[in-house]
Formats: C-alpha cells, sequence, structure tokens
C-alpha cells in the first residue's frame, strides 16, 4: 500500500512538472533606473556666452564611450557659476537624477579637479552639516592658459574630507574630464 | 539490525582509547554464516584508525601493530552485511567471525567507519568523515573540503567559499547533495554552495569525471554529501552541536533528532542556525562582513532490504553581507584600493547586514525508491525538485535603495532512474536514465538589466558503466554517458552591445523584437555532449594499490559563459558571454599509488587534464561610461593543460603521536596563448602534528602549519585609462600577494556524563594574527583576510 501511495505521489508531482510548464510571455525589457547617461555642466559667466559642458553615454554600460562636447572657450579673469545637471536619458522623459543627489546630500559629493588650467573652483551648496555637496560652484579664471577639468561624483564618501578624491573613498558615479582653454 | 544501531551508537559514545604501547596484535578468521566457507577479500578496519586488512585465501587475516586495548573492528564483504566488533585484544585468542551473505545490504545500511564502498574503483576518491565535519561545524562546505590535497577555493571573503578541485570550480564540481545534484547558480564566482554541512554524515569527494552516473561533465569532480544511512532498529537519539567564535563574535548552532523503527521506518529531522558579525583582519575590521543562516532538513522514509523510499526535505537560507570597501565606482576606485594597504571604509564592529549583500534561498524536495530484483539486480527511482531564490543588493540611490540589483529564481525537476544488476559478484552493470527541466526568470523589477536572462533549460542523459573484478588484484571499470542539454533563452541585448559582438551579422534570426535601444532576443542552443571512462585499480600486495584512470567528459556552457553582458556592480567590472561558445572537452588521465598501514603510509597521485575549448573569464579590456572607466571580463575558449600532483603521507611515530603532511601542485597554461591560466591554485603544503591520550579523557591536540606559496604564474594585467590621473597605468588586477603561513591548534576532550558523551573543544585559527592575502579570494584587492579566530565547541549526544 505504502509504495502504491509513493508511486502516486510521483505521479502527481510529474503531472505538476507538464502542467506548470510556462507560458509563452515574452519577458519585459528592463530600463535601467540608476544609470547615468548624461552630465551637462552650465559655466555662467557674469557677462558673456554662457560655457556648457556635455559628456552623454545613451548606451549606459554598452561598449560605446561617452560623447563629450564642449561649447566653447573660457574667458580670462572672470567668475563664473556653474550648475551641473545629471541626467538618466534611457528613461522618456528623462529623469533628472541631481534631484535625488541634492536629496541626499548628506551621501553625495562633487569633487573638481583641475590640470593646466588657470582656474579655481569654490563649492556652491553645502549638506545640512555645512559640508560640501557641489551640485552648485563658482570657477574663477585668471590667465591664459589650457589643460582640463575633472567632474568626479562620488557616492557615500567620507563627509568632512580634506577635499581629495582618496580622502574621501566613497564609490565613483561620474568621472568625466573637459578639454578646456582659457583665452 | 539491531546490532548495527547498538554499534552506531556505540561508535558515538566511545571516544577513541589507546594504551601505551603499539606491539598488541588481533587475528582471527572469517567464514560465510551460511555454508561456513572462508570468504577472502574480506575488509577488516579497526575503527577511528587508518587501519585495515583483508583476509587471505582461508579467510584469516593479522592486524598488528595496535596501541590500544580495546578496539572496534569493522568488517565487511562487497556481498556480505558488514559487522562490527568489539575486541579487547589482552585476550590473545584468535577470532571467528561469521557474516551474513546479503549481496549489497552494505550500501543501504552503511554505517560510519573507515571504510566506503568507492563510487568506481578506478577513480580517486577522498571522503571526510563525520569527526572533521563536526570540529568544522561553523565552516562552510568549502572550508572542510580544503582539508583534502588537491582542493582549494575561491572565495569571496570568508563566508562565500567555492570548492576547487585540482584547479577547477563552478560548473565543473557537480554538488550531491542526498543523491541530488545541486543546481543552486552554482556558474557565479561569488555564489557559493547552497549546504548546510551540519546536515551531511559523511562528504565524498571524486576527483575528476569518473563517476559518470552523477553526470558526465564533472571536468573537476563530485562532491558528494551523505546523511546518514538509517537503521532497521528502534531507536532515538539526538545530538547538539554549538559553536561560538571571537573572529564575528557569534557562533552557530545544530539539533538533530532520529527516530527509527525495527520495521524499517525512520524520520529524522535537523536544524541548524549560524549567526556572525563583522569579521576581523588583524590590523582592522572588515566592515559589512557578517552572515546569518539558517539550514534545516527532515527525513522521512523506510529501509528495508528488498524495497524501500525515502522522502527529504531540505531548507537552506543565508544571508551574507559583502565587504563594503569591495564595492566600488569604476577603474580608478580599483585602482586606488589596490594601491592602499587598507580597505577605503572601515567602521566599528556592527552586526548589521547592510548593502552589499546576498540572499539566497534553497529548497530541495527529493522522493525516491528502491526494489531489489532476486537474482538480479536493483531499480531506482527519483524524482526531486529544487528552487534557488537569489538575491543581491548594492549600493543604491534614492527609491531603489531596498531593491535588489539581481533577483533570479531558478527551478529545476529533475526525474532519473537507473538499475544496477550485481547478481554475479565478478561483474556490476549499472545504466541509468535522466531527465531535467529548468526554468530561469530574472524579475525586472529591480530596475536593473538581467545579467542572466530569462531562460527553458532541457536535459536529457543516459549511461552505463560496467565494474569487472578480474581477479583479487584487480578491478577494472568502465562508462559511457550521453547527455543532451537545450537552453531556450530570451534575452534582452543592448542594441549597441549586439553590433559591438558582431551579433547582428552573425545572429540576425534570433531577434524577435525590436524596442529601438533594445532587441529582444529567442537564443535556443542545443548541445550533445559524450563522455566516457576507463580505468583500473590493481593491488600490490596487502597495503598498497595503484589506479589509473582516464576520463573523457564534456561541458555544455552554463547560462553565465553564454549569456551574462552588463556591468556587475558589485565587481566593478562588465561581464560579456558569448553566443558562440560550445562544449568544451576535457581529456584527463589520474594515477594513484597509495599504501595503508599501522605505522606509515602515503599517497601519490599526479594527474594530466587537457582541455580544448576551455572557457574561462578573464580581463580582456576597458569600456568607458560616465562613471569612468570599466575593466570588460570576458569569456573565452581556449586549450588548457592543467599538470598537478596531489601527495599526502602520514606517520604514526609513537603510540600517541602521529603526524600527517600534503602537498596539493598545480599547474595551469593555456596552450593557445603561450600563457599561464587565471585562477590556478598556489602550491600549497600542510604539516600537522597530532598527540593523542585516550588515556587521558580522550585528549586530542592538533597543530597544523599551512602554507601557501604565491602564485609565480598569472596572465599579464591589463593596460587602462585612467581619467583622474590623465593617463594610461597598468591595471594590477592580476598579480598575485604573497605567499603566507598559517598556524591553526585544537585541543578536544571528552567526557562521560552518565551513558551520554559530552566533547568539548577548542580551535585557534591563524594563531599568530598573521596578515595575508590569499591570491583565490576574489576581495584581495580590497582587504587583508581574516585574523586569530577562538573557537569553542561543545558536543552532546543523547
Amino acid at each position: 500500500m505504502k509504495t502504491r501511495a509513493f508511486y502516486f505521489s510521483m505521479m502527481i508531482s510529474s503531472l505538476l512538472l507538464v502542467s506548470c510548464n510556462n507560458d509563452d510571455n515574452d519577458p519585459a525589457p528592463v530600463n535601467e533606473e540608476e544609470v547615468i547617461t548624461t552630465l551637462t555642466v552650465v559655466l555662467t559667466p557674469q557677462s558673456g556666452t554662457a560655457v556648457t559642458l556635455r559628456s552623454q553615454d545613451l548606451d549606459g554600460d554598452g561598449p560605446n564611450a561617452p560623447v563629450v562636447t564642449v561649447s566653447g572657450p573660457l574667458a580670462e579673469n572672470s567668475s563664473y557659476s556653474g550648475a551641473i545637471t545629471v541626467l538618466n536619458e534611457t528613461e522618456s522623459p528623462a529623469e533628472d537624477i541631481t534631484l535625488e543627489v541634492e536629496e541626499e546630500d548628506d551621501e553625495h559629493q562633487f569633487f573638481y579637479g583641475i590640470t593646466g588650467l588657470n582656474a579655481t573652483t569654490e563649492y556652491g551648496n553645502f549638506d545640512d552639516d555645512q559640508n560640501p555637496l557641489g551640485t552648485e560652484f563658482t570657477l574663477m579664471t585668471t590667465d591664459a592658459s589650457s589643460g582640463s577639468i575633472t567632474f568626479t561624483l562620488r557616492h557615500e564618501p567620507k563627509k568632512p574630507n580634506d577635499g581629495t578624491l582618496a580622502d574621501a573613498g566613497g564609490e565613483t558615479d561620474i568621472a568625466v574630464s573637459f578639454d578646456l582653454t582659457i583665452e | 539490525m539491531k546490532f548495527y544501531l547498538a554499534v552506531l551508537t556505540a561508535l558515538w559514545l566511545a571516544p577513541p582509547i589507546f594504551a601505551q604501547d603499539c606491539t598488541q596484535s588481533v587475528s582471527g578468521e572469517i567464514i560465510d554464516f551460511h555454508d561456513k566457507t572462508p570468504l577472502s577479500g574480506a575488509l577488516v578496519v579497526v575503527v577511528n584508525q587508518d587501519l585495515q586488512v583483508t583476509t587471505d585465501d582461508k579467510g584469516k587475516f593479522t592486524i598488528k601493530g595496535l596501541c590500544a586495548s580495546t578496539i572496534e573492528l569493522e568488517i565487511s564483504h562487497p556481498e556480505c552485511t558488514s559487522q562490527f566488533l568489539k575486541v579487547d585484544i589482552h585476550d590473545k585468542k584468535e577470532l571467528k567471525i561469521s557474516l551474513e551473505h546479503h549481496l549489497e545490504l552494505l550500501e543501504e545500511v552503511q554505517v560510519v567507519g573507515a571504510a566506503q564502498k568507492q563510487k568506481t574503483p578506478s577513480s580517486i576518491e577522498k571522503t571526510v568523515q563525520l569527526g572533521t565535519i563536526e570540529r568544522m561545524s561553523g565552516g562552510s562546505l568549502g572550508d572542510v573540503l580544503k582539508t583534502v590535497s588537491g582542493v582549494s577555493s575561491l572565495n569571496t571573503g570568508a563566508n562565500i567559499v567555492k570548492p576547487v578541485i585540482q584547479g577547477l570550480n563552478g560548473s565543473r564540481v557537480l554538488i550531491l547533495n542526498n543523491e541530488v545534484r545541486m543546481q543552486d547558480m552554482e556558474w557565479g564566482a561569488e555564489h557559493a554552495p547552497n549546504i548546510d554541512i551540519n546536515a551531511a554524515n559523511r562528504i565524498t569527494l571524486v576527483k575528476g569525471a569518473g563517476a559518470l552516473q552523477y553526470g558526465g561533465d564533472a571536468i573537476g569532480g563530485v562532491i558528494l554529501i551523505t546523511p546518514e544511512k538509517m537503521a532497521a532498529k528502534d531507536s532515538l537519539y539526538g545530538k547538539i552541536l554549538a559553536n561560538g567564535v571571537t573572529n564575528g563574535r557569534g557562533g552557530n548552532a545544530t539539533l538533530e533528532l532520529t527516530k527509527s523503527f525495527e520495521n524499517g521506518w525512520f524520520v529524522k529531522a535537523q536544524g541548524s542556525y549560524k549567526r556572525l558579525g563583522d569579521l576581523e583582519a588583524p590590523a582592522y575590521v572588515l566592515s559589512n562582513t557578517g552572515i546569518s543562516q539558517v539550514g534545516g532538513s527532515l527525513q522521512i522514509g523506510k529501509n528495508n532490504f528488498k524495497e524501500g523510499w525515502e522522502a527529504y526535505y531540505s531548507y537552506f537560507d543565508t544571508d551574507i553581507a559583502i565587504l563594503r570597501a569591495s564595492h566600488i565606482g569604476n577603474v580608478d576606485d580599483l585602482i586606488t584600493a589596490i594601491n592602499s594597504k587598507q580597505p577605503s571604509f572601515i567602521s566599528p564592529f556592527g552586526y548589521t547586514i547592510d548593502n552589499p549583500s546576498q540572499e539566497v534561498t534553497h529548497h530541495l524536495i527529493k522522493g525516491n525508491y528502491y526494489k531489489r530484483f532476486e537474482g538480479l539486480g536493483k531499480l531506482k527511482i527519483q524524482y526531486d525538485y529544487q528552487q534557488n531564490q537569489r538575491f543581491e543588493y548594492d549600493l543604491r540611490r534614492g527609491d531603489a535603495r531596498g531593491i535588489p540589483s539581481i533577483d533570479l529564481t531558478l527551478r529545476t525537476h529533475t526525474f532519473s532512474s537507473d538499475f544496477k544488476i550485481d547478481a554475479d559478484s565478478e561483474k556490476q552493470l549499472m545504466f541509468g536514465v535522466m531527465g531535467r527541466w529548468q526554468n530561469n526568470e530574472a524579475d525586472p523589477s529591480t530596475g536593473v538589466r538581467r545579467l542572466i536572462p530569462d531562460y527553458d533549460k532541457y536535459d536529457l542523459g543516459a549511461f552505463a558503466t560496467l565494474e569487472y573484478h578480474v581477479s583479487n588484484q584487480l578491478i577494472l571499470d568502465g562508462g559511457l554517458r550521453y547527455d543532451f542539454s537545450r537552453i531556450d533563452a530570451k534575452k534582452f541585448y543592448q542594441r549597441s552591445r549586439w553590433e559591438e559582438r558582431g551579433y547582428d551579422q552573425d545572429f540576425a534570426a534570433l531577434v524577435i523584437e525590436d524596442f529601438g535601444t533594445q532587441l529582444l532576443t529567442n537564443p535556443v542552443l542545443d548541445f550533445h555532449n559524450v563522455s566516457g571512462t576507463l580505468g583500473g585499480k590493481y593491488k600490490l600486495g596487502n597495503e598498497t594499490d595503484i589506479r589509473v584512470n582516464y576520463a573523457l567528459s564534456q561541458r555544455a556552457p552554463n547560462a553565465s559563459e553564454v549569456f551574462s553582458e552588463g556591468l556587475h556592480h558589485s565587481a566593478a567590472r562588465i561581464e560579456l558571454g558569448d553566443l558562440r561558445i560550445k562544449s568544451e572537452i576535457s581529456h584527463k588521465v589520474a594515477v594513484a599509488l597509495e599504501k595503508k598501514s599501522v605505522k606509515w603510509g602515503y599517497s601519490l597521485a599526479p594527474y594530466a587534464n587537457r582541455i580544448n575549448d576551455f572557457i574561462l573569464l578573464e580581463p580582456s579590456g576597458v569600456e568607458f561610461t560616465i562613471r569612468g572607466a570599466f575593466p570588460v571580463w570576458a569569456y573565452r575558449q581556449t586549450d588548457a593543460l592543467l599538470l598537478g600532483v596531489d601527495a599526502n603521507i602520514y606517520s604514526q611515530w609513537f603510540s600517541k603521536w602521529r603526524s600527517e603532511h600534503q602537498l596539493s601542485f598545480i599547474k595551469g597554461r593555456d596552450e593557445t596563448l603561450g600563457n599561464a591560466l587565471i585562477n590556478v591554485p598556489p602550491v600549497r603544503l600542510q604539516n600537522s602534528l597530532i598527540y593523542q591520550n585516550p588515556t587521558l579523557k580522550g585528549l586530542r591536540v592538533a597543530i597544523e602549519s599551512n602554507y601557501v606559496f604565491r602564485q609565480n604564474e598569472f596572465p599579464p594585467n591589463i593596460t587602462v585609462f585612467s581619467p583622474e590621473d590623465n593617463s594610461s597605468i597598468v591595471l594590477d588586477i592580476n598579480t598575485p600577494p604573497p605567499a603566507y603561513h598559517l598556524l591553526n591548534l585544537d585541543v578536544e576532550t571528552a567526557f562521560k556524563l552518565q551513558k551520554n558523551t559530552l566533547t568539548l573543544g577548542v580551535n585557534i585559527s591563524n594563531l599568530l594574527d598573521t596578515e595575508y592575502r590569499d591570491y583565490l579570494n576574489r576581495l584581495r584587492l580590497f582587504a587583508d583576510d581574516i585574523g586569530r579566530n577562538i573557537s569553542l565547541r561543545l558536543k552532546y549526544i543523547f
């Protein structure tokens, strides 16, 4: 009898095996929610034309490299107010990740690395503990020069830090270099 | 039957007892119970000692050099029920032992002891006994198997441990949990086997692909985790194991209860729980490395000689925190991590399991039935179902914070049946079939593109093996197996990736829907694999034998090797599979020369494994995203050669002093490129000195030294552009860490509490708190390995 019961349970399970065979529905596509595709930095002088720096990588972690564009040169001895926008353009309409970064300001910080350019930066916005966030900043230029500026966004850095990437740690969400000239 | 359980219990209850000198001997004769004829070739094993002899033509045997005054003998014969016997060697009289002629009952009622029937005579097999498993009850399967020469492990920290057999791991190592082939996403380097070792009574390792009944693709080997076999005897017994550890400031506990009946019915329940906080390296806390793990199993069935059945359920759930500092953003973070001596993130000790982490749940349900046919053999049928759920959590922003990045459900149904014709004791023929259906489902609500796609996989297999006892000295074995497997996947590719890989040229027909930036494809891949084995075992005298085995095995690529595509956040790398990957084919020759005697013994086992179209994953270049550069790890196929030798030697210097030595040596070459292979285990030397004094409360003191050499052969590093430095630099990702030496100390003693036994033990691993990093630990780039750990263990049997 016991054996028969066992056979029976085997049959039931094999029936299940057949009956739970999937429907042929195709899976739904996943649009990456957190991917950052686009970084735009708008540098607005007190007078004159604004300079726009943009890095756009529409395939996210796909094989294509980001497309980096710089709208023009900076002017000598000028002060620019800088504003950074971060977007996810794989979604439609594009998601503005800047809002999230600013909301979680205690967990984020932008760093500006300048090589070759005669320019300095100052943070323009801060988190609740008065540690820098940096989606807004000021850029001051002096003499003509050429070089590059690198924008790095760190997630969960050590805060406060000494202003260097090495001390801040955390993980890099954005790292983009722009070649620039000051004329 | 009563006898078995009595012995079984006695075995557990009795701590090993040794006398002062090792000059005692015992001799006797073994005869058939039915016709009183002497039984030659019966195996007599001294339980708990590495000592065994076989009877001569007249059924006689003598064991010399015994140390203890009371010993326990296990007497077995291939065609008989094995027996246990307590012997007081001071009696000095000749023993007369009769065995009952029951074909193969041995296998059904196998008892704890040193001798087990080999899965195949010519393969190299090693068994880890219950004592060792219990001593390591707080560890993982990989930790336990590392006590065997030729086995190392691929780790992600200390809690994710994948066994590596003679240089091979993952899908090349089959793990059978109570005869069920584990389907637990073994393809990932950071996916550890979902096994609770506390449910195991014995762990057997078959090196190589010789054990064809379990699968044809075991290029590395087969790991068999066997629960205790139940005896048909009225009894109720239990076991409690508890461990407390300093490193991680936690511990684990196991409770096991067994009830069996005279009529063959049995039921056994077991549960275990483990909880550890952050582990600590000698110099700092390894932040976010805790673990919480629950395991349980229930076994019910009826076990008789002629027929029997069993239903088995096991549950395993593990929640493992992954070193916070290993979660990095891009190649610059990786460079910083490699150059920095310390992890980038250290916080005070805590128990919280934060992200990054993984949570895996595994359910296994099995039912099997066997029946013996007189004068013919034994039929077995089995059905099993497994469900594996894996969540991987990354550090995410905003609303996605609590949502896993990977959410995969793998469901597997397997039906298998085999028939063993063993009426002829000289020739044993076994054949069987297997059918399997597997479904993987990747939940799209993660908001992260699927690393592994949705797929259905179908497997069909058939095998036949023959074991031929040519003479008392020589056994030959051979086998053949065929496997068909089909993967039917629905996968989204990024259009840019599809084109970059050249799939738009080669696989345009696979596209079933165009979503603009993404393409839905339906790859259906078929694989036909043939595997075979041929070997023999030859006895050179009573104590020595030699084994030779050749195995051909073919393995179809797994889902990860074919389909992986995307950024693996936790590893900061882009992993790319390849649709063009085909089966890999291994030709392996293994030889083993082994001697076992009271005073000393050795085993010398060289092997050569040539793998054509070997599938490997290694850094191949760099891709840029807005987050910076990422190393690309791509799967590719090459011809590989693995050459190695596993050597063991032991010596019983004095009655209480024993030493054991082990060397595992392996070299791996990429024959196509002429480079070294990636992730080949470095040479390892293990030495231990054991003092055992049974007259002193069963005191056992063991000191163990582990020396791991530096791996000097590794593939070249890659050069990457660092945006932070604005220049190209060498990414030191393949360079192995220096050699290291660890000392471990273990002290154990047993007390009698009325009829029950309480065993207490202290184990100190990494005694000198050495700072080291291991080449096969994926977190070696970020932090040191764990420091000194003192653990206190308790075992109570009732």
